[in-house]
């Protein structure tokens, strides 16, 4: 292959429990920093880069580095919402190119389900701001920003809820041959820890219309960490690793007169299948923020794996899944069957890595590259897309 | 009565639009160099960065461009709402803005994209800004 191979993913880990009281989110990011070091066979001190989006007590750019008990060279503080690892995988990329770090991290963690936050269902209040003082009287939650989107797409495209179902019926199979995912499903008391029909889809409670219960993630604690090397250290480690071919970057926000059914990723996928040197069409694997059914929608054709609006038909029939021809999708069991502590991006990355290692629990065949695209924030509100781009060795 | 979130105060870029909804206007700005419509309202314009912006009134008329009915909602003051729908509505004079589309019965089935609807100004239990929703012309 012609690609540039400047960095690589040299170790990971996810947190194996969902449920996870009496921890802090401090201390899932720091077992998950040693067990993903241990991963690649490298040593804490050899860590001279941070990445961090913020999370855990205490922590961010000021306090991560001392309670790990680390001297980065570089720190990176990007917090762009869930798409924050894939912006991380994007400047660890970027700055180990340069010559200015040789092994960064990045790490996870969330105790969102033990704290019993309300992420789909609350909403934001904070302090007077443009924004706020504009949107808090309306109630809009979080989930009915996504389902105004789906709704959309339904009126513009023509798409169906039967359509759409197709991406929580894929997942799910994913998930049950996932142990960790089967294991929080049945943690977080899911009414039913099996795999799931269309029907099953839409005869789920309405959460906000026209998004149904089944088509929603989940709420769990959870977290792990990403290191990610340059190709001096990646001739060295424990397992084979897994290049960062190409990344793009990318905002969008409400706008008078803009279409909705287009996603920041839209600007950041072009951008890193241009750097990575690859089309759309020979990716085997994509890993797509599953907030809902509708974001893996409107990302899929953003990304360009179909023309926009058409992401129904090209999800239907169940061909998304691991064990069928063409392009497979979210094969740990995603955000709606498997993990979502909050920020899901990083676990795109994971799961990616273990796909180009040939170590998923729904491992695809011969599978050489891959696509990681975060949305972190509302999709049809201000969110951020970050698209990488990961190539087995 | 209904008794929604405040808008709070001081906040510079948005005080003039809240003024504005106490008087009953729904306010917007358009742009003096580039003559953009600027919504939600900012000291600068948000397409050229020009500092002066003219502020107008809105005929408050416009068409529902997508919706959704919230059925689970934990925020204070929406808790005991029942389903209601929430929407970005286009107004006639070029700007979008999130609000909610009031209708009687299942809003599922009463409100729709592409829906002409009108400004109301309604009253809240506490607090001294109504707040701006719209409802079917
Ligand atoms: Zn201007």
């Amino acid at each position: 292959m012609s690609q540039t191979r400047n960095a690589a993913i040299a170790g990971i880990h996810e947190y194996p429990l969902r449920v996870a009281p009496g921890v802090s989110a401090m201390q899932i990011k720091a077992a998950s920093l040693k067990a993903a070091l241990d991963d690649a066979g490298l040593k804490w001190s050899d860590v001279d880069g941070l990445y961090d989006a913020g999370d855990g007590e205490g922590g961010g750019g000021l306090g991560l580095a001392a309670y790990l008990g680390l001297k980065p060279r570089v720190i990176d503080t990007t917090q762009v919402g869930g798409s924050s690892y894939e912006f991380h995988a994007a400047h660890a990329l970027r700055d180990i190119a340069a010559g200015r770090v040789k092994v960064a991290v990045t790490t996870y963690g969330s105790t969102a389900a033990s704290q019993r936050f309300a992420i789909g269902t609350g909403g934001g209040r904070g302090g007077a701001s443009w924004s706020t003082n504009m949107e808090a009287p309306y109630g809009s939650t979080l989930i009915s920003n996504y389902a105004m989107v789906k709704q959309r797409h339904m009126h513009q495209y023509g798409t169906t809820n039967e359509q759409l179902a197709e991406i929580s019926v894929a997942t799910r199979k994913h998930a049950m041959r996932n142990p960790e995912a089967v294991k929080a499903m049945t943690d977080l008391q899911f009414v039913k820890v099996d795999n799931i029909s269309v029907a099953d889809v839409l005869e789920s409670r309405m959460v906000a219309s026209p998004l149904r219960l089944l088509e929603c993630c989940m709420v769990s604690d959870g977290g792990g960490a990403c290191v990610f090397v340059a190709p001096e250290i990646a001739r060295d480690i424990k397992k084979k690793p897994v290049w960062i071919l190409g990344s793009g970057e990318a905002t969008k926000y409400r706008e008078n007169g803009g279409d909705i059914t287009v996603s920041a990723a839209a600007q950041s996928a072009p951008a890193a299948f241009g750097q990575a040197g690859v089309r759309p069409d020979e990716i085997d694997i994509a890993m797509v923020y599953d907030s809902f059914t509708i974001t893996v929608a409107v990302c899929l054709e953003d990304l360009g794996f179909c023309k926009k609006g058409e992401a129904g038909q090209f999800v239907g029939d169940g061909h998304l899944a691991f064990d069928r021809p063409g392009l497979t999708l979210n094969t740990d069991g995603g955000g709606l069957s498997s993990n979502h502590p909050g920020m899901r991006g990083l676990f795109l990355l994971l799961e990616a890595t273990r796909q180009m290692r040939g170590e998923s629990t729904s491992q695809v065949a011969g599978a050489k590259l891959a696509v990681a695209h975060g949305n972190g924030g509302l999709l049809g509100g201000t969110h951020t897309g970050g698209t990488v781009i990961l190539a087995a060795d | 009565m209904p008794n929604r979130p405040q808008p709070h105060f001081p906040e510079p870029d948005t005080q003039h639009y809240w003024e504005g909804v106490k008087q009953g206007e729904l306010r917007y700005q358009t742009c003096d160099a580039c003559s953009a419509v600027n919504f939600y309202p900012t000291a600068h314009c948000q397409k050229c960065g020009n500092l002066s912006l003219t502020w107008r009134q809105s005929r408050g008329e416009g068409t529902v461009y997508t919706f959704s009915v919230v059925m689970q909602n934990r925020i204070p003051g929406f808790q005991e709402l029942g389903a209601y729908a929430v929407a970005y509505v286009d107004l006639d004079e070029g700007f979008r803005m999130l609000t909610n589309v009031m209708v009687d019965g299942d809003p599922t089935q009463n409100v729709h994209i592409g829906q002409r609807v009108r400004v109301d100004f309604e009253k809240q239990d506490t607090g001294e800004y109504p707040i701006p929703v719209f409802r079917p012309i």
